[in-house]
């Protein structure tokens, strides 16, 4: 029976959002909790469960040469190990660090900067170790991770789907928010699975579970631009939450060699 | 006590009758009875359908300016209830809708069961379908009920609708219909159709429930009375002088551009210039968003997903829209087979325009200008096809 698999949730530089998504699912908590022996999970239980384990959670992203060492140890104990959030999935918000001095940052926002052992990026869990599986988002979205862990239960593929949050825009019927009042919006170059909350109360989608596959940016951003929006904003838009993801990174730094020309 | 100049017995299919104000109130009330009443309606800066209770709701007063990527709402006094055009949503959102149940299975020791379901909503009737969207009913009829393979939720739906169609007396620059034959004129099929007068109604039943309707409103001494041959004339003429102002339109400086498509031969043109390197520029535009298809009325791809809760005991098959544009929808073993943009930009025109024809004997296009309308990037078929069409084959 399916009750011994083991999971362990594991955190690095994040803010824990992601890991209280699981916290979130509420009612299916305990139903998850009948399949899986939640064996590792200091965010909600002192009990420390040692490894291996089935399937390994990992939230926030690498920032400390003692973190780069412990996701190696982390991925020898876990079977499956999956990525949640936009932190462990492309370096996070923090990962703008990658853009400045990290010297200057430590200087600046600590006493005895000398006390401070880290790295000078921020980057993503794949960056250092095989990933099995993505979740996206800022935070992850509890449907998704209800329907992942579902899917590893019963030993499936999970579905969670690479189209463009438009998507699901579309499915809930919300006025697109670009379309309607010209705001620029990321949700057709960013991945669904949030069910697009950010169009339905009449703001913009700012890309928090990271590239669509395809991800045309160069056009998105080009037709904004006709339409009136500064470069310095769309590269704000652009370098948030997902940064360090190839496809954004490549279109905030090409948009800010544009605007230096 | 008011005589009705002409006893109810009179009225007949196709007959036309005036309709003030307090009689449309008075049709949507008493629609509201035994139906879900659906109409256009003002919300996050477009109109869309949403559920109506009354004429209040309506859009008077509003007109929508359209172009590729851009849509705009501004009030002007001497717009009516009904001179917007067609907005993001469409019939297609009720009668397909984006998701559904449509079986789902409890395993009990061992034995899977199908669950019988709970019946249908109450019928719905929608206020204010233009002529392009009658006419993409008629093609999505063919596509879930004409092809052997009837669909059961469509028909369900699809055999209880009402329609009240209304007469365009505006066309927006993004509006094609005159190119497709779709429109601007209702054609039959709707059960009562509208046209916007100075302060009133023509209205024109269209079917045996549409007469049915406007036997019990009659009886509730609502003003409305026949129309006079010059009147049903007048109301006529607003199809027919729209209908010839589109053929006639010209670009403007300043003015979005107004659309037309050639349709001649285009099965035969499209198909000749599958290789065409126009394929590979839209790519550079396109985002592969999904918008087009998704607003498109005619268009019905859907996928089915298997549902299992946690226990696996438990599940549901989910019906959902799927489009042409995600890499899923030609993912089969060993990959896509439409993995590049320039692919399923070149599958969605030509299916639409062309494959269509050979497929359900009509067009896929009603020309009511959504796909360009809700293009992020405002790419716009009809100029694609004039691309196509205005230059040799490679
Ligand atoms: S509001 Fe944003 S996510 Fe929604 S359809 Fe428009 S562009 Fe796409
Ligand atoms: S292809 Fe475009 S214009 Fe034609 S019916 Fe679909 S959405 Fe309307
Ligand atoms: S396409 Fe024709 S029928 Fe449809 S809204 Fe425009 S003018 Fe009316
Ligand atoms: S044509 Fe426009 S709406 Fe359609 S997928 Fe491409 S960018 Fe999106």
């Amino acid at each position: 029976m399916a009750a011994h698999l083991r999971l362990g949730v594991f955190k690095f530089a994040s803010c824990d959002g992601c890991q209280l998504q699981l916290l979130d699912a509420q009612g299916k908590l305990l139903e998850i909790a009948r399949h899986l022996d939640i064996a590792h999970f200091p965010e909600a239980r002192s009990a420390v469960g040692e490894g291996p384990y089935d399937i390994g959670l990992v939230e926030g992203s690498i920032t400390t040469p003692a973190d780069a060492e412990r996701i190696q140890e982390i991925r020898r104990q876990c079977r499956y190990l999956v990525t949640i959030g936009a932190c462990a999935t492309s370096g996070g918000i923090q990962a703008l660090r990658n853009w400045g001095q990290i010297d200057s940052f430590v200087s600046a926002v600590y006493a005895t900067p000398a006390f401070i052992s880290t790295l000078a990026t921020s980057t993503p869990i794949a960056d250092h170790v095989p990933v099995d599986f993505e979740l996206r988002g800022c935070p992850i979205d509890v449907r998704q991770l209800v329907e992942l862990i579902t899917s590893f239960v019963l030993g499936r593929k999970p579905r969670v789907p690479s189209t463009s949050v438009c998507v699901e825009c579309k499915a809930r019927g919300t006025v697109c928010v670009a379309v309607a009042q010209g705001i620029p919006c990321l949700g057709p170059v960013t991945q669904a699975g949030c069910g697009a909350i950010c169009p339905a109360h009449g703001r913009e989608c700012f890309g928090c579970f990271g590239p669509s596959e395809p991800a045309n940016l160069v056009s998105l951003t080009g037709q904004y631009e006709r339409q009136g929006t500064p470069p310095e904003q769309l590269i704000r838009l652009t370098r948030s939450f997902n940064a360090q993801s190839p496809a954004f990174r490549a279109e905030s730094d090409r948009l800010e060699g544009a605007s230096h020309e | 006590m008011v005589v009705s100049p002409s006893p109810i017995s009179e009225r007949n299919i196709g007959d036309w009758l005036r309709l003030p104000p307090a009689g449309l109130q008075l049709l949507i009330e008493t629609l509201a009875e035994n139906h879900r009443v659906v109409g256009p309606q003002v919300a996050d800066g477009a109109v869309v359908y949403r559920d109506l209770r009354g004429i209040a709701e309506l859009p008077v007063g509003w007109l929508d300016e359209q172009d590729g990527g851009r849509y705009r709402l501004h009030q002007d006094p001497t717009a009516g209830f009904f001179d917007h055009v067609v907005g993001p949503h469409s019939l297609k959102n009720f009668l397909f809708p984006a998701r559904e149940t449509v079986a789902s299975f409890v395993r009990t020791d061992g034995e899977w069961v199908q669950q019988t379901h709970a019946p249908e909503d109450r019928p719905l009737a929608v206020i204010g379908v233009r002529a392009c969207d009658m006419a993409a009913l008629r093609i999505q009829d063919k596509v879930f009920l004409g092809s052997g393979h009837v669909d059961p939720g469509y028909q369900a739906r699809r055999q209880r609708l009402f329609t009240v169609a209304v007469n365009c007396r505006r066309a927006a620059a993004t509006c094609f219909c005159h190119s497709m034959a779709c429109g601007p004129a209702v054609e039959p099929g709707f059960d009562l159709a509208l046209t916007e007068r100075d302060g009133w109604f023509a209205c024109q039943i269209g079917s045996p429930a549409g007469h049915a309707l406007i036997q019990r409103l009659a009886t509730a001494d609502a003003g409305i009375v026949s129309c006079t041959v010059e009147e049903v004339d007048a109301a006529k003429q607003v199809s027919i002088d729209l209908e010839a102002s589109m053929h006639a339109r010209q670009p403007e400086a300043g003015a979005p551009r107004p659309r037309s498509l050639d349709t001649h031969g285009i099965r035969d043109l499209l198909y000749a210039q599958m290789e065409h390197p126009r394929w590979e520029e839209v790519a550079t535009r396109c985002l592969s968003c999904t918008n087009c298809t998704l607003v498109c009325p005619t268009c019905f791809c859907s996928s089915v997903t298997e549902v299992a809760d946690l226990s696996g005991d438990h599940v549901e098959r989910e019906r959902h829209w799927a489009s042409c544009f995600t890499l899923d929808h030609a993912r089969m073993h060993g990959g896509s087979v439409r993995s590049s943009t320039a692919s399923r930009y070149r599958q969605w025109v030509t299916h639409k325009l062309a494959g269509w024809i050979d497929q359900f004997d009509s067009s896929g296009c009603t020309g009511c200008g959504r796909c360009i309308t809700w293009c992020p990037v405002g790419i716009d078929l009809t100029e694609e096809v004039a691309a196509l069409r205005h230059s040799d084959p490679p």
